[in-house]
C-alpha cells in the first residue's frame, strides 16, 4: 500500500511563489512598452501601486477606534490620491498620443 | 477574508496584466489604462463588500479626500510638470505602504517573525520612498537646489544610518512589545530616504524617479505580505518590475552604472573644465530662416530646455511650416532628455506632434548624415560629441544623438553657460554649428514669423 502524505503549503511560501511569478511576468510585460510611452507607464504604475488602498481599507474598516484604524484611514486617503490621480492623468496623456494623419 | 473576495482579486490581477499588455502600443494604450482601472475598481469593490469590514465611515472619508485631491491634481497639472507629479505620487504610494505596515502591526501585535519582517520591509521601503520622493520633488520643482549635495563623511553618516536601521529592525523582531524600536525604524527609514537622494543632481533625476517608482511598487508588495493580501503582492511586483526596467534603460542611456548614479555625487562641480578650440558663430533668426527654407530634411532634438521654456507648441508650428515647405521633419528623442523617461514624448504629444514622427536615438542616428539642418532645442549633454571623441570627458562613452553629422546644426541656447556638471560642449565650436541665442520659445517664434 502506498501512503500519501498531504502537505499543507504554508502561507508565506504561497505568497512568495506569487511574488516570484509576478516579477517575471512584470519584466516580460514592461519590456514591450515603447520608449515613447514611458511617462504614461510611470503614472500608470503610480495608479497601480495605489492598490495599497485595498490593504488599507481592511484596516480602516475594522470598526475599532484604535491606532490601526487611524493609520488605515490615512493610508486609504493617500493611496486613493494615487489611484484616482494616476489613472486620470494617464488617460489625459494617452488621449494626446496620435498617429500621423488621424 | 472571504473566498469570494479572493476570486475577485484573481479577476482584478488579470485585468492589471491585460491592461499593461495593451500599453505596448500607443494605439491601444488608452484602452489598456481603462482596463487596468477596471481591475482596480473590482479589487476595491470586492474589498468593501468583504464581511471583515464593519465600519465604513473612515473609509469613505479617506476615499473622498484622496479622490478629490487626486482628481484635481490629474486635471490641473501641466504636462511640463509631470516629473514633479510622478515624484509626489511615488511618495504618497510609499507613505501609504508605511502606514499600512504600521497599522498591520498595531492591529496584530502578536504576529509571527515572518510577518514582523515584512512589516519592517514595508515601513522601510515605504519610508525611504516617501522622503526620497519628497526630496526629488523639491529638486525637480527647484524648491530646493537641484545640485548634488555632498559633504565630508557622507558615506560614514549613511553607513551609520543603515547600521541603525538593521539594529533597530532586529531588536523590533526580537522584542515586538517594545514600541520604541518601531519608532526608530520609522524615523531612520525616513532619514535614509533623504540621505540617498540629496547627493544626486538634477540631470540624474530620470534615474532616481524611475527607481523610486520601483520602490513604491516594492513597498506595496511588502505591505501585501504584512496583511496577507495577494493582489497587493501581484500589483506591487508589476510596478516594481516596471520601475527597475526603466531604471536600467536610463542608466544604459547615460552609460553609467546604477551605483555610480546613486553614490558618485556626479555634477557636484569637481570636474576639470576642458578647453575647447574654435569659435562660437551666432546666427540671427533671419539667416537661420534662409538655411531652413532651403532644407529638405530637418531633425529637431529637444531637451529639458524645451520643457522649461514651454516651447513645445511653437516647435510643432515650426515643424508644420517646414513640412509645408517640402522638408521632411523628424524628432530625435534621447532616452534621458528631460527629467523623466518619456518626458519629451508627452510634451510633443500635447502639442499634437504624431508619435510616429518621434524617433528614438538608434533610429535617428543612422539618418543624421542625410539631414540638412539639425535643430537642438534646450538640449546639451545628450548631443555632446565629446561623449564620442574625448576620452577624458566625464560623459565619455555615453550614447548621444550625433547632430554634428548633419550638414548644419542650430543650437538654441539661452547663453554660453555650460550644461550639467560644467562639461564643455565642443558641438558649439564646430564649423557647421550656428548658435541662436535667446529664450527657446522666443527664438522659435522668431523663425515662425520669418516663414509667414
Amino acid at each position: 500500500m502506498i501512503s500519501v502524505e498531504v502537505f499543507i503549503i504554508p502561507d508565506e511560501v504561497f505568497l512568495t511563489f506569487i511574488l516570484m511569478l509576478s516579477i517575471f511576468l512584470g519584466f516580460e510585460l514592461i519590456n514591450k512598452v515603447p520608449a515613447t510611452l514611458h511617462t504614461p507607464l510611470m503614472s500608470g504604475a503610480n495608479a497601480i501601486s495605489g492598490v495599497t488602498v485595498v490593504g488599507a481599507i481592511s484596516l480602516a474598516g475594522s470598526g475599532q477606534q484604535d491606532l490601526a484604524n487611524w493609520l488605515g484611514a490615512a493610508a486609504v486617503a493617500l493611496a486613493t490620491i494615487n489611484v484616482v490621480g494616476g489613472y486620470l492623468v494617464t488617460d489625459r496623456m494617452l488621449a494626446m498620443f496620435k498617429k500621423k494623419g488621424s | 477574508m472571504d473566498t469570494l473576495t479572493q476570486y475577485a482579486y484573481i479577476i482584478s490581477a488579470a485585468l492589471f496584466i491585460f491592461g499593461l499588455k495593451q500599453l505596448s502600443s500607443p494605439a491601444t494604450a488608452r484602452r489598456g489604462n481603462a482596463i487596468s482601472s477596471l481591475g482596480m475598481l473590482v479589487a476595491i469593490v470586492a474589498t468593501l463588500l468583504d464581511q471583515d469590514i464593519v465600519d465604513f465611515q473612515w473609509i469613505i472619508i479617506g476615499m473622498a479626500v484622496g479622490g478629490i485631491i487626486g482628481g484635481l491634481a490629474a486635471r490641473l497639472v501641466q504636462m511640463t510638470k509631470m516629473p514633479e507629479m510622478v515624484a509626489l505620487f511615488n511618495g504618497f504610494g510609499g507613505m501609504a505602504s508605511l502606514l499600512v505596515g504600521w497599522a498591520a502591526f498595531a492591529f496584530r501585535p502578536d504576529a509571527g517573525t515572518f510577518t514582523l519582517i515584512t512589516i519592517i520591509l514595508s515601513i522601510l521601503i515605504g519610508g525611504v520612498t516617501f522622503t526620497g520622493s519628497m526630496i526629488a520633488y523639491g529638486k525637480l520643482s527647484e524648491r530646493i537646489s537641484s545640485a548634488a549635495l555632498t559633504f565630508n563623511g557622507q558615506q560614514v553618516v549613511n553607513s551609520l544610518v543603515v547600521l541603525g536601521i538593521v539594529a533597530s529592525s532586529a531588536m523590533f523582531c526580537l522584542e515586538p512589545t517594545n514600541s520604541g524600536w518601531l519608532v526608530w525604524v520609522i524615523g531612520l527609514s525616513l532619514l535614509f530616504g533623504v540621505m540617498v537622494v540629496i547627493p544626486i543632481g538634477g540631470a540624474d533625476m530620470p534615474v532616481v524617479i524611475s527607481l523610486l517608482n520601483s520602490y513604491s511598487g516594492l513597498a506595496a508588495c511588502a505591505a501585501g505580505f504584512a496583511v496577507d493580501n495577494n493582489i497587493l503582492i501581484v500589483a506591487g511586483a508589476l510596478v516594481g518590475a516596471s520601475g527597475i526596467i526603466l531604471t536600467q534603460v536610463m542608466c544604459k542611456a547615460m552609460n553609467r552604472s546604477l551605483s555610480n548614479v546613486l553614490f558618485s555625487g556626479f555634477g557636484s562641480g569637481k570636474v576639470e573644465a576642458t578647453k575647447v578650440e574654435g569659435e562660437i558663430k551666432p546666427i540671427t533668426a533671419e539667416d537661420a530662416f534662409y538655411i531652413l527654407e532651403a532644407a529638405s530634411s530637418v531633425a529637431i532634438v529637444p531637451g529639458y530646455g524645451m520643457a522649461v521654456a514651454q516651447a513645445q507648441h511653437v516647435v510643432k508650428e515650426l515643424a508644420e511650416l517646414l513640412e509645408k515647405n517640402g522638408a521632411e521633419v523628424n524628432f530625435g528623442i534621447h532616452p534621458v532628455a528631460g527629467r523623466m523617461p518619456g518626458h519629451m514624448n508627452v510634451l510633443l504629444a500635447e502639442a499634437d506632434v504624431p508619435y510616429d514622427q518621434l524617433l528614438e536615438m538608434d533610429e535617428i542616428n543612422p539618418r543624421m548624415e542625410t539631414v540638412d539642418v539639425a535643430i537642438v532645442i534646450g538640449a546639451n549633454d545628450v548631443v555632446n560629441p565629446a561623449a564620442r571623441e574625448n576620452e577624458s570627458s566625464p560623459i565619455y562613452g555615453m550614447p548621444v544623438i550625433n547632430v554634428d553629422s548633419a550638414r548644419t546644426v542650430f543650437v538654441l541656447k539661452r547663453s554660453m553657460a555650460s550644461g550639467f556638471a560644467g562639461i564643455e560642449n565642443p558641438l558649439f565650436y564646430k564649423d557647421n554649428t550656428r548658435m541662436l541665442f535667446g529664450d527657446a520659445k522666443e527664438s522659435i517664434s522668431g523663425l515662425v514669423r520669418e516663414f509667414s
